[in-house]
């Protein structure tokens, strides 16, 4: 049953990236990414229940379905439906009917890439599926062809690229301290170096272990590592925000944690661990201090990010059973919450024609249902209840206070506190401040009054359905913790070791 | 028993000589501020890791080098200067103009972190029982390779420069990895080659964006996003 489900993921996307490329009519292009989306969201939904009997390999174990895989796979199934059902609404709006099919034939690409990556079984395979998700994803950052989006689409690759080639070295010196054990030829698996694990070189596998999570840890937009990161996520086009922030981190995080479960089997003491909490109570911190200053309302949304990439981060690191729950909860709840508050972003950015914040206010007045979902978001993705948020933060500070990094913990609630009451300042801002733009301004102002009247029937029902969909998921998953995710997170927390008993 | 440590006088001295070759060409790149230069460097550098890649597959009996060799020197040693080439052409930039670092200081500061680079792998390769043998070198030339890319990524602004930077910081890995590993599965290192192609096409592409757009290929003036 799991193979057909695994083939219909991977050539969904693949079918579209053909009738785009074909159809060459803009319309076609949307429909066809959309129906591949529906295809790969039904089919992912139904492949966690699959991995729960452990884990299953395909293509000559090229193809690794476990649960771990099965989660991301998920997450990005959902990011990529909702980021489709609002880009039919969003790029109509641009007026580049006639690059649209080229859009949508990245966009389906970039999604088939991302949902590769967390398939592959071969640890150099992986690597290079996580380079491929930069190399498409780059002209979709840069797919507007303003200065900005060309300098944030240079970064992106620059950063990454190089970040990534650690990963690939760290990958080499992983290679090279199994064959100093197991001889000079094997098939580099996860499964073959977590058995070679407990007998190579502790030196050479810290070492590796470091290089391979600074790589993968660039392009999971962890700090000081993410400078990336807020220029390609706020310069995209906003479904592409969505993919990138919901969507690829995630593909990228999974590497690590399956490298720290390498590190755990090859009982390298505290320091892998250390370095994968320092790296995430260090993300919140530097996304802390960008988001109480911040004036970019898209860059707001991918300071936020980095914060959830450290959280995450926090809950592997802590590990043990409720770590992993906790961790691999967020990012669903993260993935979901992420694409609201990108969607309300971008539909109050085409609205007011403008990304300063300064510039925006009165948002429920202009944009009523649009304003009051996203406005549930933001308090959602500050992690207050009722939401999926604060139950997923909630074990995971559990789980910390439980391990030996009862520091972090401390950290990472002050910092929680901080990240609450700056990311919703500027919320009160957007909603409640009656005063118009600074005066100082006036040229900006005017612009906005006549971006408002020719926005006017804006944003449409493709940019607000994603929206509910979106926020009821994690209004649920807030108050009911199914007991399927229990069982599966367990299933996960075992085959991970449960992080080597920690 | 890995390559390394039971190889003739000959051959180690024939590896040491490519690799140490690799490293001065870097450090050409390094002092160099002509693109064209940068490039020719490139060209030769890969050239001598294809030479190392067949030395290897003699010495070390793996037939399947003898392939990685062949396209290392076509892909690495023709297509992908050629490719620079052209797109140097058609800017009409042929030198480095904004370098934060003057060539000599960069020369002093590359010095500086091969000698860190040496350290480093000295410790590793002594904790592994391998010193005083070729993998020392390799290790070294390696992470300094891959330290002075970074190091030209960092002070070099011409967008050109920066491709050329990322593409130091491959070959350096895969200078190393013929010797440390030299039965790394070829599909990787087939993978990874043609991956570098796609990276070249995809750096030529942003570059004639960065041309139309911005209006200058100049990297260090694509400064408005900060905060």
């Amino acid at each position: 049953m799991t193979a057909p489900l695994v083939i219909t993921i991977l050539l969904a996307p693949l079918a579209a990236i053909i009738a785009c490329l074909l159809g060459r009519r803009p319309r076609v292009a949307e429909y066809a990414n959309l129906a591949a989306a529906i295809v790969v969201f039904a089919a992912a939904v139904r492949l966690p229940a699959d991995t729960l009997t452990g884990p299953q390999w395909f293509v000559s174990r090229y193809l690794i379905v476990d649960a771990l895989g099965a989660w991301v796979l998920l997450c990005t199934a959902c990011v990529y439906l909702l980021g489709s059902i609002y880009a039919v609404g969003y790029m109509r709006t641009l007026r580049e009917d006639a690059r649209l099919p080229r859009f949508y034939a990245l966009y389906a690409g970039f999604a088939l890439t991302m949902l590769a990556a967390p398939l592959m079984n071969n640890v150099g395979v992986y690597w290079i599926s996580i380079e491929l998700t930069t190399l498409v994803s780059t002209f979709l950052v840069c797919f507007e062809l303003g200065r900005e989006s060309i300098e944030a689409g240079w970064k992106y690759i620059v950063v990454v690229s190089a970040g990534i080639t650690l990963a690939l070295l760290g990958t080499v010196l992983y290679y090279w301290s199994g064959s100093l054990v197991i001889g000079p030829t094997y098939d580099m698996t996860w499964d073959a170096l977590r058995r070679v694990a407990p007998h190579t070189n502790p030196v050479l596998a810290t070492a590796a272990f470091l290089l391979v999570t600074v790589g993968f840890g660039t392009k999971v937009g962890l700090a000081p590592m993410h400078t990336w990161l807020p220029d390609a996520h706020s310069e995209g086009p906003t479904p592409v925000s969505v993919m990138l922030s919901g969507a690829l981190l995630n593909s990228a995080v999974i590497g690590i944690v399956r490298y720290l479960d390498v590190s755990d089997a090859g009982h390298l003491g505290a320091l892998p661990r250390g370095v994968t909490v320092a790296l995430g109570a260090f993300s919140l911190f530097v996304a802390a201090l960008f988001i109480v200053r911040q004036t970019g309302i898209k860059r707001l949304m991918a300071y936020s990010s980095i914060e959830h990439m450290g959280i995450i981060m926090l809950g592997f690191g802590f590990g043990g059973a409720l770590g992993i729950a906790g961790a691999m909860y967020h990012m669903l709840n993260h993935s979901l919450n992420k694409s609201l508050m990108f969607f309300g972003a971008g539909n109050a950015m085409r609205k007011w024609g403008t990304k300063d914040i300064d510039a925006i206010r009165n948002v429920p007045r202009h944009t009523p249902v649009s304003g009051w979902l996203w406005l549930a978001g933001a308090v959602a993705i500050t992690g207050a209840p009722p939401f999926g948020l604060f139950l997923s933060e909630l074990t995971i500070l559990r789980a910390g206070m439980a391990g030996r990094y009862s520091w972090a913990v401390y950290v990472m609630v002050v910092l929680l506190i901080v990240i609450f009451i700056g990311f919703l300042n500027h919320f009160r801002k957007l909603y409640f401040d009656d005063a118009t733009v600074a005066p100082r301004d006036p040229a900006l102002q005017a612009e906005v009054e006549e971006n408002l009247k020719r926005n006017r029937h804006f944003p449409t029902l493709w940019c607000i359905v994603p929206m509910w969909l979106s926020l009821i998921p994690i209004l649920v998953l807030g108050l009911w913790w199914p007991d399927f995710f229990l069982r599966f997170f367990a299933m996960v927390a075992r085959s991970l070791n449960a992080g080597a008993g920690l | 028993m890995p390559l390394a440590t039971h190889l003739s006088a000959l051959a180690a001295s024939l590896f040491s000589l490519l690799v140490i070759g690799s490293l001065l060409l870097a450090f050409v790149m390094l002092g160099s501020r002509w693109l064209k230069d940068y490039l020719l460097a490139f060209a030769a550098q890969s050239w001598l890791i294809a030479i190392l890649s067949a030395a290897v597959a003699y010495y070390g009996g793996y037939a399947e080098l003898y392939i990685i060799a062949a396209l290392t020197a076509l892909f690495r040693g023709v297509v992908l200067p050629w490719m620079i080439l052209h797109i140097v052409r058609r800017l009409d930039v042929d030198r480095e103009l904004h370098e934060r670092l003057s060539p000599s200081f960069g020369l002093v500061i590359g010095a500086l972190l091969t000698v860190f680079a040496f350290v480093v792998s000295d410790h590793l390769s002594a904790s592994l029982g391998f010193s005083g043998t070729v993998v020392v070198l390799a290790l070294t030339v390696m992470l300094s390779m891959k330290l002075i890319g970074f190091l030209m990524l960092a002070v070099r602004g011409e967008a050109i420069s920066q491709i050329l930077g990322l593409l130091i910081l491959e070959n350096g890995i895969f200078l190393g990895s013929q010797i440390l590993v030299p039965g790394m599965p070829m599909l990787i290192e087939l993978v990874i080659l043609f991956d570098l192609l796609i990276v070249v096409a995809c750096f030529g592409i942003l570059v004639r964006y960065l041309v139309a757009h911005a209006g200058a290929t100049d990297a260090s003036s694509l400064r408005r996003l900060v905060g």
